[in-house]
């Protein structure tokens, strides 16, 4: 009797304690694939998600321990660069000299599209000055005797 | 006059975009510099000596510039790194021949995560001290782009040599007595 009731103690305070349990574990707030794609492998340098190391997976293991710890993907990527520094990032940070690559792109795009803005119209102002210039091309004209010659031909051919 | 605005233009967006180039292949790091320096016997200070850098496992901060007066052999290094891993007991070794000889080994490790780079001092019986290197900003300046790489700093705080891939005894053996044996 007695152990009949401390088992179903035990049995009601794995009831109640299932849920909380699963209730303190904190939501996950990213994904593993979604970070993969921002950070890199450091050993390897390559993408994360492509990475096949010994290191990636390390990196893949810490990473799922953050999601699991509820983080959200900017405090991971704040932990993997206070481990492994700014190389693990796969975008470099944007200050000092690293603002190149995110000025010199777009100021290259802007700079072909005013070169052409700025060139096209007179291109286009040339070929046609050139196209009213352009005299029409004369017949070639044969001597007479070579034309009554040829009439003569024609005349033949034609029965 | 017009005429000349456009490729004018380009020609100093080209050389502006060169000269980035330029400045940017010039920053990449000292290697070159410093491989050829100490090759020629014009040894280098070694750069960097008063960053700060965090000790592995423990608090506080060590910088090279308090080890001034010891010879030290600076072994870059990380946990994932095979050759790290066969050299480690060659260098724990070294470590207590050089005790009593005013010299050390001082490890720094670079692109590793804190709890791996503590497995692997556990695991390798490290006993020198091992410092980290987040930023990586203190092994760039010795033009270190990969690991494992060993520097000699002699007690003028120079680099008296350099191995920049595994080392082993025999290379040990032959750099260190003569520079052990200088004084300070």
């Amino acid at each position: 009797m007695r152990l009949r009731s401390t088992a179903a103690v035990l049995a009601s305070a794995v009831v109640i304690l299932t849920p909380a349990t699963a209730a303190a574990a904190p939501a996950p707030k990213a994904s593993l694939t979604d970070i993969e794609n921002d950070v890199m492998c450091v050993s390897c340098h390559e993408p994360l998600a492509v990475a096949q190391s010994p290191q990636a997976y390390a990196e893949r293991n810490y990473i799922r321990n953050l999601i699991a710890q509820g983080q959200t993907k900017a405090q991971i990527e704040q932990a993997l660069v206070a481990q492994y520094g700014t190389d693990v990032l796969g975008k470099p940070p944007a200050h000092g000299f690293n603002l190149t690559v995110y000025i010199l792109p777009p100021a290259l795009v802007l700079l072909g599209i005013g070169t052409l803005v700025l060139l096209l119209p007179r291109w286009r102002r040339r070929s046609k000055a050139k196209a009213a210039t352009r005299t029409a091309i004369p017949e070639p004209s044969i001597a007479s005797a070579d034309a009554h010659r040829l009439d003569e031909e024609l005349r033949r051919y034609g029965g | 006059m017009r005429r000349l605005v456009v490729p004018g233009l380009l020609i100093v967006a080209a050389a502006a975009l060169l000269a980035l180039l330029g400045f940017g292949v010039a920053h990449q790091g000292s290697s070159s510099s410093i491989d050829a320096a100490v090759r020629k016997g014009d040894l280098p200070m070694a750069p960097s000596a008063n960053m700060a850098l965090p000790v592995l496992g423990a608090a506080g901060t060590e910088k090279l510039a308090d080890l001034r007066g010891k010879v030290v052999v600076l072994n870059v290094f990380a946990s994932w790194c095979d050759p790290c891993k066969a050299e480690a007991p060659i260098l724990e070794q070294e470590q207590r021949r050089l005790a009593g000889k005013n010299a050390t080994i001082l490890g720094v490790t670079y692109l590793d995560n804190s709890s791996d780079s503590e497995r692997f001092v556990r695991q390798q019986h490290i006993s020198y001290p091992v410092v980290r290197d987040v930023s990586g900003n203190f092994v760039r300046s010795f033009g270190t782009t990969g690991v494992p790489e060993t520097f000699v700093i002699d007690r003028q705080g120079r680099i008296a040599a350099l191995r920049r891939f595994q080392l082993d005894n025999k290379w040990l053996s032959q750099t260190l007595p003569p520079i052990l044996a200088q004084r300070s």
